[in-house]
């Protein structure tokens, strides 16, 4: 993969850096990211199939929202373990895809987790379009 | 009357409350116990063991288990976990360093799973199956809900906490 829009404009991350003093964890923004993945999959993310596909099982035991929640604007919870997870859309949690090496990590296991393969560059972009639109 | 010679017993005594002092309050007693944590944990195995379940004492299973646990992360009791070679490589040899020697812990518990080692059931005799089950535990492995200080390898029996909302039949095991 190579590194193009998912990075954040230089100037842009050093004001970013400045506001929010965090420079380390703020890599890319989940807007990046979305506009990344739109432009590998060839078409814009759409939020309301993202949320479709977010809610949905495919195949296996569990769907995002099994542990993520519906929406994942709140703590969620491990469907075996119980410990709980940030709230996933960004809006309600600072650290969410701000660092694209961890969100190419648990998009890659969980999607496993959940279709029992990765997903493709639609999907994510969807996901990421739904998870835009919650806001507080 | 002569006065009473202090020279020589309180360096010893003082010695001897340094020495308990070290012994119980600094990390020293860490390798004692197999459900501390080592003084030096890697931040990979906190960030990369620790977000789906606790990051576990290493002490809390014998090497071999800690060895087949590690050579099948992508299919990690029911959830794919793998990390990157250099990641693995790493915590695989950091845990084998630091896995549990001492004697209760010197059998491989069935699937490699804490919960089934010998110890843990034991500790855990008085506690019924309906608080494994209760929304606010769930499962064996969440350790914090009822060790608050787990994550920092504290699992002391006078440091217990009762999972919110557990019904008050099902607390005696507190208080026995």
């Amino acid at each position: 993969m190579q590194l193009r829009s998912r990075l954040l404009k230089p100037a842009a991350a050093l004001l970013l850096a400045a506001v929010t003093n965090a420079a380390a964890a703020a890599e890319t923004t989940a807007a990046a990211q979305l506009e990344y993945w739109s432009a590998q999959a060839g078409t814009p993310g759409q939020a309301a199939r993202g949320q479709a596909f977010f809610a949905s099982k495919h195949g296996g035991e569990w769907s995002c929202a099994s542990c993520h929640g519906t929406p994942p604007a709140r703590e969620g919870r491990h469907a075996t373990t119980g410990k709980s997870i940030s709230p996933l859309a960004p809006a309600f949690n600072p650290r969410g895809f701000s660092d694209s090496a961890r969100s190419d990590k648990w998009f890659r296991r969980n999607c496993k987790d959940v279709l029992n393969r990765e997903c493709s560059a639609g999907e994510k972009a969807d996901v990421l379009a739904y998870l835009l639109q919650l806001k507080p | 009357m002569p006065p009473i010679e202090h020279t020589h017993p309180v360096p010893a005594l003082a010695g001897l409350l340094l020495t308990i002092t070290l012994g119980l309050a600094g990390p020293a007693a860490a390798d004692d116990d197999g459900r501390s944590m080592p003084r030096q944990v890697p931040k990979a195995y906190t960030s990369e063991c620790g977000s789906c379940h606790l990051a576990f004492p290493p002490g809390a299973l014998p090497a071999a288990s800690w060895k087949h646990i590690m050579a099948g992360l992508d299919k990690h009791y029911g959830s794919n976990a793998s990390l990157d070679d250099a990641t693995t490589r790493q915590l695989d040899s950091w845990l084998q360093a630091h896995a549990g020697t001492w004697k209760r812990v010197g059998e491989t518990p069935a699937q490699d799973r804490i919960t089934r080692s010998a110890w843990f059931q034991r500790k855990h005799r008085q506690v019924r199956d309906a608080v494994w089950a209760h929304n606010s535990v769930k499962s064996p492995a969440n350790c914090g809900a009822c060790h608050p200080g787990a994550e920092r390898g504290d699992f002391d029996d006078d440091h217990l906490k009762i999972p919110p909302g557990l019904p008050l039949h099902l607390r005696w095991a507190w208080f026995d």
